[in-house]
């Protein structure tokens, strides 16, 4: 018989169960697979009822981020040669309220990536017409929000952050390194829109740089860093604030 | 739709290294405030009298005394080496559209910190 692995899989069926199990598949080892095949062919396979989120299988849609052995990943991004032969346990993302299965419930980090605006913001009066074109931008002012822009909202970055799991009020990384990618953007007038959310307590003060949201970014956006650069921006604000109160223009 | 909440528990921080890492480096921090609390202790103790003073400086001779200071010497350079490499994360700058080494900028803390010291280390030794 070809070679073959375990995976121990997290199940929670609302309907017929209050308390999560774990079930155990055994699925065929191929050199080329990532965990997502190994998932999928237990539902073609072995067991319809597994729920899962998916899509591009080529690690953009950032829908199928589960974790691994206790470490937030893209399920269509590990290989399982990478952890052969031993048995991998498949969980719903940390910190999330779980659904189904491996599903878990994104409402709260939608309504914060909503609410953080996440969009080129101009003054009022200060939009230009269609017809006079686009805001023009030079590579070097490109280069400073870039890293910040490859976020693919997996909230991979959610699941390794241990404030997030104990105090589900904080904003979150990815919601704030977007917030801080506009506020970077040359093009952009909205920081004071923003700064209220981004600079209250449950904003970037609520983070204590523990560094794992970087850690695991399959798009290496490093949120943490967007985070402290927030807090030195924002602390900077407080002493102008602070020491020329008559230079109150932001 | 009832969903499931899954507890974490205090332990939560033991589960991976990189987390019993941090939570090192928090309680660093700790030992760097009980430090700057005895540095005050010190001046303190100095204006007290040349008495005072020497009575001080024999209990810090003791062997339990050397031991907390190397202790706490461990604990503040686990603190000041993690916020070093840290720190290219917060100072990032630019020459042009090129991001200037995070090497370099941390690599010009330690400078820094190297200078700074060797010059502490002349002025105690009164060289």
């Amino acid at each position: 018989m070809a070679e073959t692995m375990k995976l121990e899989i997290f199940r929670y069926r609302p309907e017929k169960e209050n308390e999560p199990t774990f079930q155990t598949y055994e699925v065929p080892f191929l050199e080329d697979w990532v965990i997502l095949d190994a998932i999928n062919y237990i539902k073609d396979e072995i067991d319809g009822t597994l729920s899962y989120r998916w899509s591009c299988q080529m690690g953009v849609c950032g829908s199928c981020g589960v974790m691994i052995n206790g470490v937030p990943k893209l399920s269509c991004a590990a290989f399982l040669k990478d952890y052969y032969p031993d048995k991998i346990r498949v969980e719903p993302l940390t910190g999330f309220p779980v659904e189904r299965d491996l599903i878990s419930q994104i409402d709260d980090f939608m309504t914060k990536l909503t609410n953080i605006q996440p969009y080129i913001i101009r003054k009022r009066g200060e939009e230009k017409p269609l017809d006079e074109g686009e805001y023009l931008q030079t590579p070097a002012e490109l280069a400073r929000f870039k890293p910040y822009s490859m976020c693919i909202n997996c909230m991979l970055c959610y699941a390794a952050c241990p404030v997030y799991a104990l105090d589900s009020t904080f904003i979150g990384p990815a919601a704030i390194a977007l917030g801080q990618r506009y506020n970077m953007d040359s093009r952009d007038q909205g920081r004071n829109a923003r700064q209220e959310l981004i600079a209250s307590h449950e904003g970037i003060w609520e983070c204590t740089f523990v560094g794992e949201c970087s850690a695991v970014c399959p798009k290496d956006v490093d949120p943490a860093a967007a985070i402290q650069r927030a807090k030195v921006s924002s602390t900077i604000d407080w002493f102008k604030d602070v020491l020329i109160p008559w230079g109150k223009k932001k | 739709m009832s969903t499931y909440h899954r507890p974490v528990p205090n332990t939560w921080w033991l589960k991976r290294k990189p987390y019993v890492l941090f939570m090192i480096r928090e309680l660093t921090s700790i030992f760097v405030a009980g430090y700057c609390i005895f540095l005050l202790v010190f001046v303190y103790k100095l204006t007290q009298g040349a008495d005072i003073y020497g009575n001080f400086i024999d209990v810090l001779k003791s062997p339990s005394s050397v031991a907390l200071h190397l202790i706490t010497l461990a604990f503040v350079l686990y603190h000041t080496i993690t916020w070093f490499n840290l720190t290219p994360k917060i100072l990032v700058l630019y020459k042009g559209e090129e991001r200037i080494s995070q090497g370099l900028v941390a690599g010009t803390f330690y400078a820094g910190w190297i200078v700074v010291s060797v010059i502490v280390a002349l002025f105690v030794l009164g060289m």
